[in-house]
């Protein structure tokens, strides 16, 4: 960003939920900082009760970067993802807030493409998307990418969404505007972040996409299973019917 | 609307042109009655080709594993330096 032009005061409330990241939450957090030098920010770690000693961690990192940069909210354990958005918008004071995994799937150099993005544009959601030129995905073999691929042909052939990466989660929201729509959103895992963005898409919402590059869990393992699938699809019939 | 009902809507409105043209039988009946049967095998198509297309055109990204893999050096040695302890416990 130049000079020249008087810098609106937004501030970004970076909510990262966590279980069992010890190292990535270290090396997440070092990585935001590099990359968003000149933006006022707060990092929320909302973690589940890691019995690895995240949140060591964590206080550590807020001796270093300071506690109010650093907010640590835990909680006493695994509750689900949707509520921990929830558990830490609340103690966000961002007018902003930015959802992003903390296994280093998604990489916190392209915070200010985000950033940019709605400056630019005055979206209400900036999504982050791995099926665009620029963007892209590493570690995936071949049946990930076929089934990959499948979920977003059936998706985009029923729900007509208006976004090329639906169950991406990295992404960008006006403060009010994940208020709004969250309180709507009951499903779990990969379906809770459809639903979220094709409710926002059907509310009218102003949604921008920047293209992110993911490269699958470097440390730990991967989270998808075979019954991920039957969910999938169980979700979008949910979603065809009540959106 | 709730979006299954566009989606019916637009199925009805196909039936109902597809009745229409087996009433006024402006093309021979033996093709009309075929017409779901095309539809539905070119619906199928166009699946497949976007899923083939798709998996063809997959934007890879093996350099940002490289990158990843410097970035995840240079803040290994940044918070050793502050006395971070991130091994595993």
């Amino acid at each position: 960003m130049d000079g020249q032009h008087q810098k609106p005061k937004n501030k970004y409330s970076i909510i990262v939920p966590t279980y069992n990241e010890r190292l990535n939450i270290g090396l997440i957090v070092y990585l935001i900082f590099k990359h968003l030098g000149d933006v006022d920010f707060e990092i929320i770690v909302v973690d589940d009760g890691s019995p690895d000693g995240t949140q060591d961690v964590v206080k550590q990192l807020q001796q270093v970067y300071g506690e109010d940069r650093i907010l640590l909210r835990a909680r006493p354990r695994k509750l689900g993802l949707g509520t921990a958005y929830i558990h830490g918008m609340k103690h966000a004071s961002g007018n902003f807030v930015v959802i992003m995994d903390a296994d280093l799937s998604h990489h916190p150099k392209y915070l200010p493409s985000f950033i940019r993005k709605q400056l630019e544009t005055g979206a209400d959601i900036v999504t982050g998307t791995r099926y665009v030129k620029g963007g892209g995905v590493h570690g995936w073999n071949l049946m990930r990418k076929l089934t990959s691929r499948g979920a977003n042909v059936l998706a985009q052939t029923l729900l007509w969404p208006g976004v090329s990466d639906l169950t991406g989660s990295f992404r960008l929201y006006r403060k009010s505007v994940l208020e709004d729509i969250i309180s709507c959103c009951v499903s779990k895992g990969y379906v809770f972040q459809m639903e979220m963005i094709v409710r926002a898409s059907r509310k009218g919402y102003h949604i921008e996409e920047v293209p992110i590059t993911f490269v699958d869990r470097v440390f730990g393992s991967s989270k998808l299973g075979g019954s991920e699938i039957v969910e999938y699809l169980k979700g979008l019939a949910y979603l065809l019917v009540t959106t | 609307m709730k979006h299954i009902v566009k989606i019916l809507t637009l199925v009805m409105a196909i039936t109902a042109l597809w009745v229409g043209l087996l009433q006024t039988s402006m093309i021979p009946r033996s093709h009309t009655w075929l017409l779901p049967i095309y539809f539905v095998v070119s619906l199928g198509c166009y699946g497949l080709l976007m899923v083939g297309v798709g998996l063809m055109n997959f934007p890879t990204c093996p350099q940002e594993a490289l990158l990843l893999q410097k970035d995840i050096g240079e803040a290994k040695e940044y918070l050793k330096q502050k006395g971070v302890d991130i091994s595993p416990s």
